[in-house]
């Protein structure tokens, strides 16, 4: 729709090239006055005529000026989005408004979608990890995971231990990053700036760690599908251990700068009320789900990567509305520290990918003390000595491993809900289909029906609670 | 705050279901639940009991003969030749390679784990609401999960089912997606539908399959409303196309797109890369290996 609307705007543009000399660009396609005298003009409340009525432009700080336009028609179709700051991405938002309650609202997304399905069809098994920890960038981790468990369960794998530690470590470190900004725009959308700049703050720190760790401090394709990329530096233990430290001195202060809050409070509580027969209903999961009173966390009830093994408690409540699912987080956060803590005292020496050298790099490539590549050493060991090794290596890069026809499906737990994964595969090296259960896109379909009939600043609070990921949503 | 030690019994009632209809798409769903009829039918015999329940096929449950290989389901493309090339390209010695489309095998009892107590249940069920039981065209286990094949006339009935029998309880749908085998494969769309029982913690998948020239399937929007932006996407993207679905348009691409991306017949599009001295071409014309 963009698309189009932009080709037809140029295009008339072109048409009218002595249009486009006296105005701008910018004044034919968007009909603002960009020339020296338009500044001079009025720039707010803007309208312009359309077949559906008038349209008028509203930035902000004029909303009285284009309500004395609107006169005694008191129904307003309002457009919030896609570009706007507190639609948490570029979520559009047409919101049908008497006065400042919402009588019909619906959700309009897709402004992001990028083809990763599409893509992982004509890239190899391995080659579609780097793709899928682009999707929900936020929980890039959750993301790999899911996916690599997906070809692992295709191939009927078992992954090495220490490589299941590891995934567990990191998947917690996200979820924490995660739900740190989850707090940070959610506040900021609700004006509370000192919470965004905290926020950011703490996911600055698990950022750092995760770059230390992976290499990368977001889009990692860490996780392969076999096990990991490599092994994590060896003072991961100590290093993992001043992280817990620091959020365990700064997490209180959540507490008290935004749980205790009267304003904070207020603009919450009672606010995106979604019990949970509609969180059933309409797919919700995750956080939403588990602040309306189940306590379902795919962790717990179907355990994947040993999480059966730690200790760690799903907080529930049974408020459903946007502060049990604030609190809920904040609480997560520290079950989530909890689990690194375990998960750092579980760490053993040993492999971080499968031995079957069909799946695996026979050449077990690593970076050299110059930084760039491998040593000579090396080198000459798998060029000069091991044919076989070689011709592997050469196979699974060039055409990567073959995977048995079948389908799966695969879910975790990201910080979102349910991270479902359904995998289709014809037996060769490239998936025949990979469909992405994205916790996003299912939990955005409840905007309606927790926003419906309440006021319209509470409908901020609504999306600010559900955390949508619109990279994830729209794929 | 507390953690749950045993699986709460969530009930998915009507008023969400009709909550969550008029919600997300442009248009009220209908939403008409024939509850009272769910509700005046006598429960099923507990959780664990099924085989005892009267009616209908109950006798030769352990035969379920809507399981029988039907005509084959394909879930996969026929290969010629190694290494994607064909043509005189190929100096391999492979080129004369035929390798067949993989037809996922029907299972045969014992399917093992709870399928069995399960497949039970679930063909007493559909007896008592007068489903026939070659609804079922195939039950194919694999890799630990179960999928039943579906016949597209009875997809809501059978989800409907599945929903609301207390033995079955799949409250929750958790994926609905679209799969495209290509071209040349017959009934090469498949519906794909992921159940979830939270009440008994089980997983199945249910799958229709369509052919290209009539992409129909009933949605299943008035059971589970969670479908309703994936059965948008489906259509979107394959252009199955979800009778009596509440306002079927498109969610990720344009309005006024023309086609359905993810078909395997429509190209993924993209530019050659050029490099100094060679070119390397977009992904979907290089080289394939499978």
């Amino acid at each position: 729709m963009s698309n189009n609307d932009s080709a037809n705007g140029s295009g008339d543009a072109r048409a009218h090239d002595a249009t486009l000399h006296d105005k701008g660009l910018a004044d034919v396609t968007t009909g603002v006055d960009t020339s020296p005298e338009g500044s001079e003009s009025d720039p707010y409340a803007q309208y312009r005529d359309t077949t559906e009525g008038r349209v008028f432009t509203v930035t902000g700080g004029d909303w009285d000026e284009a309500m004395a336009d609107v006169g005694g028609d008191e129904r307003i179709v309002m457009n919030l989005g896609p570009q706007h700051p507190s639609t948490h991405g570029v979520l559009r938002l047409v919101v049908e408004i008497e006065g400042e309650t919402v009588t019909n609202l619906r959700t309009v997304v897709g402004y992001l979608h990028t083809g990763i399905e599409k893509n992982t069809e004509v890239r190899n098994w391995t080659q579609g990890v780097t793709f899928v920890t682009r999707m929900d960038y936020l929980a890039p981790l959750s993301n790999e995971a899911a996916y690599c468990m997906g070809v692992e369960k295709l191939l009927g794998l078992e992954i090495p231990r220490r490589a299941q530690v590891i995934r567990v470590l990191l998947l917690e470190l996200n979820r924490i990053s995660s739900h740190m900004v989850a707090l940070a725009t959610g506040g900021m959308e609700l004006g509370a700036l000192t919470a965004m700049t905290a926020g950011f703050r703490e996911r600055e720190e698990v950022l750092h760690l995760l770059e230390y760790l992976t290499g990368q401090r977001m889009n990692h394709s860490y996780i392969r599908p076999g096990g990991l990329a490599q092994d994590v530096p060896e003072d991961t233990p100590e290093k993992v251990g001043e992280f817990v430290k620091l959020m365990k001195k700064r997490l209180p202060d959540y507490d008290r700068m935004l749980t205790g809050q009267p304003i904070w409070q207020n603009r919450l509580k009672g606010v995106g009320y979604l019990p949970v027969d509609a969180c059933l209903a309409l797919g919700a999961s995750g956080p939403i789900l588990r602040a309306a009173g189940l306590g379902w966390d795919l962790r717990k009830t179907e355990p994947y990567l040993g999480y059966e093994e730690y200790d760690f408690e799903v907080p529930v409540s049974n408020d459903a509305d946007a502060f049990a699912r604030y609190v809920l987080r904040v609480e997560e956060i520290h079950q989530s520290l909890r689990i690194i803590e375990q998960a750092v005292q579980k760490l053993e020496p040993g492999p971080v990918m499968v031995s079957d050298q069909k799946i695996a790099w026979p050449a077990q490539l690593s970076v050299a003390s110059d930084g760039i590549g491998n040593s000579l050493d090396h080198v000459r060991n798998i060029m000069g000595q091991s044919m076989e090794a070689l011709i592997h290596h050469f196979k699974l890069v060039t055409e990567g491993f073959s995977v048995p026809p079948g389908q799966v499906y695969t879910a975790v737990e990201s910080p979102r809900g349910e991270l479902g994964y359904h995998m289709v595969s014809d037996g060769g090296t490239r998936p025949m289909r990979v469909h992405v259960r994205d916790p996003s896109f299912v939990n955005l379909q409840s905007m309606p029906a927790m926003s419906e009939g309440g006021m319209v600043a509470d409908v901020i609070a609504a999306v600010a609670s559900l955390d949508p990921v619109m990279g994830g949503c729209d794929r | 705050m507390t953690e749950p030690d045993e699986p709460t019994t969530p009930t998915t009632d009507s008023s969400a279901a009709d909550a969550g209809s008029d919600g997300g798409s442009g248009t009220q769903g209908p939403a008409a639940q024939p509850d009272e009829v769910a509700e005046s039918k006598p429960q099923p015999g507990g959780t664990q009991s099924s085989a005892e329940r009267s009616g209908g096929n109950g006798g030769d449950s352990l035969e379920p003969y809507g399981a029988r290989p039907a005509e084959p389901v394909v879930a996969g493309r026929a290969r010629r030749g190694m290494f994607g090339v064909s043509g005189t390209g190929d100096t391999s010695g492979y080129g004369g390679l035929r390798l067949p489309a993989y037809v996922p095998p029907a299972a045969e009892r014992p399917y093992g784990g709870w399928f069995d107590e399960f497949v039970d249940d679930f063909l007493a069920a559909l007896d008592e609401n007068g489903i026939p039981r070659d609804a079922i065209q195939q039950i194919t286990v694999d890799r630990g999960e179960i999928t039943f094949y579906v016949r597209r006339e009875h997809l809501v009935g059978v989800c409907r089912t599945l929903r609301d029998d207390g033995a079955l309880r799949f409250e929750f749908c958790s994926s609905v997606s679209g799969v495209d085998f290509g071209e040349d494969v017959p009934q090469r769309l498949h519906s794909t539908y992921h159940l979830t029982s939270m009440t008994y913690r089980r997983r199945i998948r249910l799958e229709v399959c369509v052919d290209v020239d009539d992409p129909h399937v009933p949605s299943i929007v008035d059971v589970y409303p969670a479908a309703d932006w994936q059965e948008r996407e489906a259509w979107d993207m394959f252009g199955i196309i979800y009778d009596g679905h509440p306002g079927l348009t498109r969610i990720l691409m344009p309005d006024d797109w023309e086609g359905h991306p993810q078909r395997k017949d429509y190209p993924l599009g993209g530019i050659p890369v050029e490099y100094k001295g060679t070119e390397v071409p977009p992904p979907d014309q290089r080289r394939a290996y499978s």
